[in-house]
């Protein structure tokens, strides 16, 4: 079972993108999309060695967040652009010292920051062990580090372990 | 039209010109603000909301007017999650780069340039990842 579907969640999420893209809930559909999602993880597999584990019930809790965080991050944008002058902005650069060890995570991480309030990531360091992150508007550059660190990756590495 | 129709009329109208207007407000933090590491927040935060607006109004309009099978437009949004950040990433890490290369004349912006994050490592673009850390490509 585990040869034959090595990713599960991966195998879920091909199923579904394909449902998507066919535009219409047949059951030929299904078929070629359940196909898809069993074929692809076997031959991709050589691409993610020593991935970690992903809990799918914290993954979906994340996701939520970083929606909702996404919709907020909107109006707050929205509104510096609009009535900020722009000598009262105070950006700055970030860097974030990650506990996230593993190449996904950390991708997940520079993709939320980058999707979120005001932050964008920009690099990462030679040694894998920093984010540097472009703040819009940070008066307290050291209170951002924490929020980032606090909101989203303490349960980043619940997802990912 | 029925009640119940109008309804759906006046949400899927005000989401539209809700996400309208957000694109039009990005649009708009890309000319005003200072240079180009704020420019960059414009389009990746703004639009991403006005975008989404304007496809769960077009999700409804054919699901709920047309009743047509319309799911497409979350594709759109899901590939648009993903690849916001990644056109940013790769725009900051030009600047970065030119930052370094061009010395002084090169416009760093109100936030300065990056100072490095430890003695031991500098950013990835300007120095080679190290070999056994997460940061290594396959290859190296």
């Amino acid at each position: 079972m585990r040869r034959l579907i090595p990713h599960p969640g991966l195998s879920v999420l091909l199923v579904i993108i394909w449902l998507l893209m066919a535009n219409e809930p047949t059951v030929g559909g299904l078929l070629v999309g359940i196909v898809i999602g069993i074929l692809l993880p076997i031959f991709t597999a050589p691409f993610w060695p020593g991935r970690p584990d992903v809990n799918y019930r914290a993954g979906v809790a994340y996701l939520l967040l970083v929606l909702w965080d996404i919709v907020v991050a909107n109006f707050e944008i929205a509104w510096i652009i609009l009535f900020r002058r722009n000598r009262d902005l105070r950006p700055a650069w970030l860097s974030i010292p990650m506990e996230l060890d593993t190449p996904e995570a950390i991708t997940v991480l520079a993709g939320t920051i980058s999707l979120t309030p005001g932050t964008v990531s920009s690099d990462v360091s030679a040694c894998g062990n920093y984010l540097l992150v472009h703040a819009l508007d940070a008066p307290d550059p050291e209170a951002e580090i924490a929020r980032i660190k606090a909101r989203y990756e303490a349960r980043l590495k619940r997802v990912f372990k | 039209m029925s009640g119940l129709g109008i309804l759906f009329d006046v949400i899927i109208s005000v989401l539209i010109v809700i996400g309208a207007s957000f694109a039009l407000i990005g649009s708009w933090g890309m000319v005003r603000l200072p240079t180009l590491m704020e420019r960059l927040h414009g389009p990746t935060k703004a639009t991403t909301l006005g975008l989404g607006g304007m496809l769960v109004g077009s999700m409804l309009y054919f699901m709920l007017g047309e009743g047509q099978w319309a799911l497409h437009e979350l594709l759109i949004s899901l590939f648009l999650f993903i690849t916001a950040p990644i056109s940013a990433n790769m725009i900051a890490k030009v600047h970065l780069h030119e930052l370094r290369t061009q010395g002084d004349d090169a416009v760093a912006g109100p936030a300065g340039r990056p100072a490095a994050p430890s003695d031991k490592a500098n950013w990835a673009t300007y120095e080679a990842p190290h070999a056994d850390s997460v940061a290594a490509t396959s290859e190296s």
